[in-house]
């Protein structure tokens, strides 16, 4: 048995090894996972603002924007984030009640999201529209609205997410309700024969789509442009509906409780500034909030530029995403 | 079959064992049951609800009688056929789907079973033309059939194994054939294992969240698990997660108590320890060769896929990523404690029931027989997420919870592997102490000199079975690791979820090829410990 104990011992003590120390100010910032990966906007952004703050930034990497939230909700006061980034706008309601955040004081200047988003609280620094994305090469006639969507081939399928699980899927549901109301839920009854499946987040949504499964998916007009700059590939293409998009805007916003306040003031200054806007479309794959340094690659300009734009007030969604969430289980579930 | 030193011993690892698991569960529960926030969430049972359990327990139900039920005539033909090409890597196939994340699994039977898999374009050139949709109960209930039937033969074939090598030379030399040898030898010896690995699959099963979302075709495929992580995340509503936990873990009980009903402890043959023959292996070779080829092309055809799918991303890139390599040394560290601690916990709740074994004990003795097995098992129903959420509440008044992230990250693995280990473990330890248990102790060969020299060496091949098993469920879970989450703690699932959720599909495949190559390996040294190729008994 012995020779089981001893390197359990040894393998829990490493672990337990105290973390590197701080250096100078930090600012820490809670963010998604995706932001602070290799690839994504994280270290590049790390890196130029520190060059202005002699400063460090710490940044905690959680699953996803509600995981933020769940995040906060569990360490109340006693939260290290001076700075939280990665919110979506139907979280910010839940995120205020929190009292956990405070006021900017900031107006920032050139902010180009459309909707005209603005907050007493949260900045935006990047946004796009949810999307229906097809496969070009076996979908040759594409749906051009929502109720050609919802009224369409039944043979021809999407993959869609689950609102009880996902932002995408809340994102859709949102969307149905701002263009049909009241008779969302007829909707929703006649759209279920095309879905394929309802998948728990976007991973698998995507994941089953690229494998080809179904020639839809709801994601984001911005996908494409990833397959065009990094794979190279016109094929995965965003449909342009009628009726107009919803809108995905991504939100920071400083804690009460941030150490230096200055610094995290700072900070959501740069954000919405051309140094960090710059950044992100080719590592977040995201439409900038904001002016960027140079004009954007040519594979975010030819992306589908919705005409108009949906967005319901935070407190509305906060207060009805239950009864609408009902409404689509009964919907989905019906025989 | 215990000195009275030993019944104390065991007796104190009993309880401690229990104390450790019921408080390590219990505390997060009642931490997270009294962080009461808004309290809006309605009634617990409401219709909505009502229909999710029923489904949960349907769908569990099913895939159940289907895992099991196939498993019988696999588990039979492996035990039947002791040496073909490739016998080796069938039993190892057991292992890889529980070392991958469920979302993995799926695409790979997507890749089967899906409106563009193999299967449709078969019946296609067939001249079917609407082809077969897997999305609904039939996709749910293939891929828990993927999951768990390599697992239940796998047990099953070890139950198979451990009949005493002379009932085969009797049986042959009586004549039996079929029929008769099925009812007098084989069923008896399925039937004792058969209820623990119903059990087994059923609390797999029940608990199945991704396999059950992504191919249920629709929200009316729902379990109470999608219910928990509902109310747990996007309704911050702990206690009514926790109540959902307690409904899930009753109900199941309830069942379980049910199904242990069907089975019945059978005598243990003696034996001396002769290497296996099987006299009735020759006449059955074409059948037992069909059964097994099907079982390999339905285990074995999503698991090629999903390394094919692997091997076309940039290996060379990813080989040379050093987050990668933090990725793969945090996952193997982590895994080798939880199997560890596994092992170690699994241990008294195999063996501190058997004091129970002939009567005239005392209450306490008869309380741990009852409550250590059924807690082994109940665990698995506790979901990760909850315990994960607990401990972090509490542990945040102790510092930075990043610092404490793995070892909880550990012990909950350790805590849901503790089943599958349990049943690998159980039965053969059983026999062995039906075999060796008089002997040993009327030789005076007691405590630790028989835990050494005699229980741990016969028990060589089912323990290093149980560790890959755990080794291999903790490297392929993301459970635990979510609510941590912080930079410089990152293992292989959460690695590949990442890569995932940011296009980079090619690289998920490719850490995925990973772990299923990570759990082959896993498999080698209990494959190893085969008595046959030794040549030697397992006495």
């Amino acid at each position: 048995m012995r020779n089981i104990i001893l390197p359990t011992i040894a393998i829990f003590a490493a672990l337990f090894s105290p973390p590197a120390n701080a250096a100078e100010k930090t600012l820490t910032i809670y963010t998604y996972e995706s932001f602070v990966a290799d690839w994504g906007p994280g270290p590049e952004v790390a890196a130029a603002f520190e060059k202005t703050c002699a400063c460090k930034i710490e940044w905690v990497g959680l699953a996803d924007g509600v995981e933020l939230v769940t995040r906060l909700k569990l360490e109340g006061e006693s939260t290290k984030a001076d700075i939280v980034l990665g919110l979506d706008t139907n979280l910010i309601a839940e995120a205020k009640a929190t009292g956990l955040f405070a006021p900017h004081r900031l107006s920032p200047e050139g902010l180009t999201v459309p909707g005209g988003f603005s907050d007493d609280t949260f900045l935006p620094y990047d946004y796009s529209h949810f999307a229906v994305v097809y496969d070009s090469q076996t979908l040759k006639d594409p749906p051009k609205s929502m109720k050609e969507l919802v009224e369409g081939d039944p043979a021809e399928k999407i993959v869609i997410e689950d609102p009880r699980t996902s932002t995408p899927g809340l994102g859709l549901l949102l969307w149905m309700k701002a263009i049909y109301g009241d008779e969302a839920g007829a909707a929703w009854s006649r759209l279920k024969d095309r879905v394929l499946t309802v998948t728990p987040g976007w991973s698998e949504a995507y994941g089953l789509f690229t494998r080809g499964e179904a020639p839809m998916v709801l994601s984001y007009t911005t996908s494409p442009a990833y397959h065009v700059i990094a794979e190279g590939t016109g094929r995965y293409k965003a449909a342009a509906f009628a009726e107009g998009h919803y809108i995905q805007i991504e939100v920071a916003g400083m804690t009460r409780t941030a150490r230096d306040t200055d610094l995290a003031r700072a900070f959501l200054t740069f954000m919405t500034g051309p140094d960090f806007q710059s950044i992100i479309p080719e590592t977040n794959w995201m439409m900038p909030a904001a002016a960027t340094h140079e004009p954007l690659p040519a594979a975010f300009e030819a992306l589908v530029k919705p005409e108009k734009t949906f967005l319901m007030a935070p407190e509305d969604v906060a207060a009805n995403r239950k009864a609408w969430i009902d409404e689509w289980l009964a919907a989905m579930s019906a025989k | 079959m215990f000195s009275r030193a030993e019944r104390k011993g065991l007796r104190l690892a009993g309880g401690l064992t229990l104390g450790f698991v019921l408080c390590f569960a219990g505390v997060a529960a009642a931490v997270l049951l009294g962080h009461a926030e808004s309290g809006d969430g309605g009634p617990l049972l409401d219709p909505y609800l009502v229909r999710v359990a029923r489904f949960t327990l349907w769908q569990a139900a099913l895939s159940t009688l289907l895992s099991v039920a196939l498993a019988i005539p696999v588990a039979r033909a492996l035990a039947r056929q002791r040496r073909f090409f490739g016998r080796v890597w069938l039993l190892r196939l057991a292992v890889v789907p529980l070392g991958l994340p469920a979302l993995v699994a799926a695409l790979g039977i997507v890749e089967i079973w899906g409106r563009q898999g193999i299967v449709n374009d078969l019946l296609h050139l067939a001249g079917l033309d609407n082809p077969v949709s897997v999305y609904g109960l039939a996709g749910i209930l293939i891929a828990h059939v993927f999951f768990n039937l390599p697992l239940a033969a796998r047990l099953m074939l070890a139950a198979l194994d451990r009949i005493a090598p002379e009932h085969w030379l009797t049986a042959a030399n009586l004549g039996m054939r079929g029929p008769a040898l099925f009812r007098l030898v084989e069923w008896p010896a399925i039937r004792r294992v058969a209820p623990g690995i119903a059990g087994l699959v059923f609390m797999l099963c029940a608990t199945s969240f991704t396999i059950v979302l992504t191919l249920g075709g629709g929200p009316a495929a729902t379990t109470i698990e999608v219910a928990i992580y509902q109310a747990l995340r996007f309704d911050f509503d702990p206690p009514r997660a926790v109540l959902l936990a307690a409904l899930q873990i009753l109900m199941t009980a309830a069942l379980l108590g049910l199904i242990a009903l069907i089975g019945r402890p059978d005598e243990e043959g003696a034996t001396a320890g002769r290497p296996i023959r099987r006299f009735d292996g020759r006449h059955r070779r074409l059948s037992d060769g069909a059964i097994l080829f099907l079982f390999a092309a339905f285990t074995g055809a999503p698991l090629i896929a999903t390394l094919t799918a692997g091997l076309s991303a940039d290996l060379g890139r990813l080989a040379l990523d050093p987050l990668l390599h933090r990725a793969l040394a945090t996952s193997l560290a982590i895994a080798f404690a939880s199997a560890s601690l596994c092992l170690l916990l699994a241990l008294p709740v195999v063996m501190t029931p058997r004091l129970a074994d002939r009567g005239g004990t005392d209450a306490t003795t008869r309380f741990l027989a009852r409550a250590l097995p059924a807690t082994g098992s109940l665990i698995l129903l506790v979901p990760p997420i909850i315990i994960a959420t607990g401990w972090f509440l509490i542990l945040r008044h102790f510092g930075d919870t990043t610092r404490h992230a793995p070892a909880i990250v550990a012990i909950i693995n350790a805590l849901m592997a503790l089943p599958f280990v349990v049943r690998v473990l159980e039965p053969a330890f059983r026999t062995h102490l039906a075999r060796t248990g008089r002997l040993a102790l009327s030789l005076g060969v007691t405590g630790a000199n028989r835990l050494l020299r005699i229980d741990l060496p016969a028990l060589r091949k089912p323990l290093a079975m149980a560790f890959a098993f755990a080794m291999a469920l903790s490297l392929g879970d993301l459970g635990a690791i979510a609510i941590f989450g912080a930079d410089g703690f990152v293992t292989l699932p959460w690695l590949l979820f990442s890569r995932m959720a940011s296009y980079r599909t090619a690289d998920a495949a490719g850490i995925a090829l990973l772990l299923g190559f990570l759990c082959l390996l896993l498999t080698l040294p209990s494959a190893s410990a085969e008595p046959e190729t030794k040549g030697r008994g397992n006495a």
